[in-house]
């Protein structure tokens, strides 16, 4: 196996790792004025995700950054030619993460009510918009011969991406519910478990719709690996319904976080080894070579991305067995 | 109005935005860190008191620092994509590892120190606000190393139509960056030194939990001291450096148009750009060959030489940055530095005298000194970032080659207008909530202490 398949391994974890994670607190945040019904339960939900937003996010951050090293091409090539749409992810992350900051720290109802729209503004644009980005890679947006896309914003609002983005929001949706009944006590848990039987019965037609047009539109059927996987997904998504039915809140958690796994690495399998589908000509495609670095960057890279990546994953896990109790109105101190 | 233009504004807008919050970072986490230190060495409540009153004021500044920074990562491939796929193979690098190395720590262990007050042991408490202080300047140091190729290239080769890295060790062992980084992290340590007396000199001025400020002052006092003598001194290596690595960033600062030995250093001087000479000049003779080279002689090239050079080993075209804005923005950074060294003296000298909470003039100055590390930063990278005009990458790639060709003017405006529009609404708020906590002072950061009571969680799978 060479560098630019590790790579792009690399680069599949640290996306799948991103929409896992921060997956359920853009879900929570999305969910945050329908279940909170007042400031009290708003700062549990809040508190839910409160210490773990933050580096949920340093999976994008990271994720960028790994391809701006492995693959500055696919880098330069989608954020240039996704600007509008890499922008307003931009806003709302940016308003959301200061929105969980400074929320609290003016009991004015006025400006608690400002920010808490602005932690569902941001989550709600955000989860929206990655599963457009997602699918427009596989469907292909049209790159011309020189690497440069070509085409404008609304290029990028077909039908099809229309519907991935629909995916991303309402799983990532179920994802928050489920993570808030996991977090939480109460009529609160009952509450978001209630929501997260709702929200699935909504996402798993959508994801239905998504898996016969990934079929029609796409190449990706054709591996076969990313076939089953994209089909593996929207199963586990309905076993994560089944189990939150009868009501094993941790298991459908982890069914759904299946879910996104799957789905993630089903269109990566899939654009497997382009990394940009170019909708003009097919070899004008951005692939793990010609959009790659160096052998010698990528080897630098290697080491310390080896080196580093199981040490993160430790502590992140560590802060999430610190923070394991249930959140209640009696324990916000923050 | 083009592309250029508008990239280029972008980039200086959102860039200094950002760095109006990092300076304070790295230097608070820091301070921070030391009262926490003193309370689990001590058991002192009043550090613990301290801790959280500042603590609280670093959260606010740290959230902002972390959302402006994720459009730092990404302007340069939505703007900036033809230099972000020629310097990609060694730029990426860097930035890929302060992700990894220094950004997952900083945001994992600042959620453990804000929220694991009584989930943690104290010293474990402890050690995750260190870990958060560090991290922070790790970070600084690798985008450092980016920067720092941009000034000055090495450990590469130009191939396949792009730079490629030859060498990793060259390149985090930059020339540049090892005076850059101490002078930029060390002004950080300055602006947080300047903001906790500040504030601390507005609070002993009303007499308000004068136990939490004295101590805070003194603290701060003597880190800020320290921190401002170690910028200047650094500063000094670092422009002799620049004299030898970028000649012509140094002679614009200067507005030294003639090559001379020795040379003068021009205090004031009346700048004609057009004309390229100065109409009037107020200079201390031979100074500016002492700078460059700690010796009273020694020849200082000048701009004009400079340019010839430099029409010769890159063809025809204008190598001349903005002589005039940098030579201010030089000026004014100096100024401010020489203010700061001044009041930080004078600040420990009345410290030891105990005669500071009686000097109300002085410590009104204080209060007001607070913006004038900022000026200072902005300034520094004004002189960094301009005077590397008209390059992006010196001596590689010139600016106009490296900003996006696949992203329309509209577009381009309107994530100028959009992200001015959000940047100045979270400004008000920033600023609001700042001065609100400053205000209050201790108590009301820790009004909730009272909910900390102990609760028996349920398990996670229960």
């Amino acid at each position: 196996m060479d560098l630019n398949i590790l790579w792009f391994i690399l680069i599949t974890v640290l996306f799948a790792g991103f929409f896992f994670l921060e997956g359920f607190d853009f879900g929570v945040g999305i969910l945050l004025p329908f279940l909170g019904k007042n400031d009290q339960e708003r700062r549990v939900i809040i508190n839910t995700i409160g210490p773990h937003w933050d580096g949920n996010e340093v999976w994008l951050i990271t994720a960028g950054g790994a391809m701006f090293a492995a693959f500055p091409n696919w880098y330069s090539t989608l954020f240039s030619g996704f600007f509008l749409a890499l922008f307003l992810v931009l806003v709302s992350l940016i308003i959301r993460g200061v929105a969980f900051e400074f929320r609290s720290s003016d009991s004015s109802p006025l400006w608690r009510s400002t920010w808490d729209w602005m932690i569902f503004t941001g989550s709600f644009l955000s989860a929206l918009l990655w599963g457009v980005a997602m699918t427009n890679l596989v469907k292909g947006v049209p790159i011309d011969a020189k690497m440069q896309y070509v085409g404008t914003f609304f290029d990028l609002l077909s039908p099809y991406a229309i519907v991935g983005g629909l995916t991303t929001l309402l799983v990532f949706m179920f994802h928050g519910a489920l993570f808030l009944s996991l977090k939480t006590t109460g009529e609160m848990a009952k509450r978001a478990s209630k929501a997260a039987q709702s929200i699935a019965l909504v996402a798993i037609p959508i994801v239905i719709v998504l898996a016969i047009l990934t079929y029609l539109q796409t190449d990706i059927f054709a591996s076969l690996g990313a076939g089953i996987t994209l089909v593996s997904s929207g199963v586990a998504l309905i076993l994560a319904f089944f189990l939150i039915r009868s009501h094993k809140v941790g298991w459908a958690f982890i069914m759904n976080g299946l879910t996104i796994l799957l789905f993630t690495l089903s269109l990566f399998w899939g654009l497997f080894p382009r990394v940009i589908v170019s909708s003009l000509d097919m070899k004008w495609s951005l692939t793990i070579y010609n959009a790659s670095s160096s052998p010698y960057t990528l080897k630098i890279m290697t080491i310390i991305a080896l080196v580093m990546v199981p040490i993160v994953l430790l502590y992140q896990g560590w802060t999430y067995w610190v923070f394991r109790n249930r959140v209640t109105e009696k324990n916000l101190h923050y | 109005m083009t592309e250029l233009i508008l990239s280029r504004l972008q980039f200086a807008v959102i860039t200094s935005y950002h760095f109006m919050f990092v300076p304070l970072t790295l230097g608070l986490g820091v301070l921070v860190a030391m009262m926490e230190t003193w309370y689990v060495k001590t058991g002192n409540e009043i550090y613990k008191k301290m801790t959280k009153f500042w603590g609280k004021l670093f959260l606010i500044n740290f959230a902002m620092g972390v959302v402006t920074g994720i459009v730092q990562e990404f302007q340069f491939g939505m703007n900036w994509s033809e230099y972000s796929r020629f310097v990609g193979d060694i730029f990426g690098a860097p930035l890929a590892i302060e992700a990894l190395v220094a950004f997952f720590l900083e945001s994992t262990f600042l959620g453990l120190w804000v929220f694991g007050w009584d989930k943690l042991s104290k010293k474990v408490h402890l050690i995750t606000i260190w870990i958060v202080a560090i991290s922070s300047n790790i970070s600084a140091f690798f985008i450092l190393v980016a920067n720092s190729f941009m000034q000055e290239p090495v450990g590469y080769i130009l191939r396949n139509g792009r730079a490629e890295m030859t060498d990793f060790l060259a390149v985090i062992t930059n020339p540049h960056v090892i005076y850059q980084f101490p002078h930029t992290v060390l002004s950080g340590f300055v602006t947080a030194g300047f903001f906790v007396m500040g504030v601390s000199a507005y609070h002993i001025l009303k007499k308000n939990h004068l136990d939490v400020f004295r101590r805070s002052f003194h603290i701060a006092v003597v880190f800020g001291l320290i921190s401002t003598l170690g910028v200047a001194g650094v500063g000094h290596l670092q422009g002799m450096h620049l004299v030898k690595s970028q000649p012509m960033k140094m002679a614009a600062a200067e507005a030294h148009w003639e090559t001379e030995n020795p040379a003068g250093l021009s205090l004031y001087a009346s700048i004609d750009e057009q004309g390229k000479k100065n109409n009037f000049e107020i200079q201390i003779p031979s100074m500016l060959s002492f700078l460059s080279y700690n010796s009273f002689t020694g020849e200082v090239k000048g701009i004009h030489e400079l340019q010839n050079t430099a029409v010769q080993e890159y063809g025809p075209g204008n190598y001349v940055p903005p002589v005039a804005s940098l030579f201010w923005s030089f000026r004014i950074m100096l100024t401010a530095g020489m203010w700061l060294v001044l009041m930080a003296m004078l600040g420990l000298y009345f410290y030891k005298t105990k005669a500071y909470e009686k000097k109300a003039l002085f410590l009104k100055l204080l209060l007001w000194t607070i913006p004038v590390p900022y000026i200072a930063n902005i300034a520094g990278w004004f002189l960094a970032e301009v005077g590397r005009q008209p390059w992006i990458v010196y001596g590689l790639q010139r600016v106009e080659h490296g900003v996006s060709t696949s992203v329309s003017m509209l577009s381009m405006l309107i994530a100028f207008v959009g992200f001015m529009l959000v940047y100045i609404a979270l400004a008000v708020a920033d600023v609001y909530l700042m001065v609100k906590f400053i205000k209050k002072g201790p108590e009301v950061a820790n009004k909730d202490e009272h909910l900390n009571s102990e609760v028996k969680g349920a398990s996670l799978w229960t």
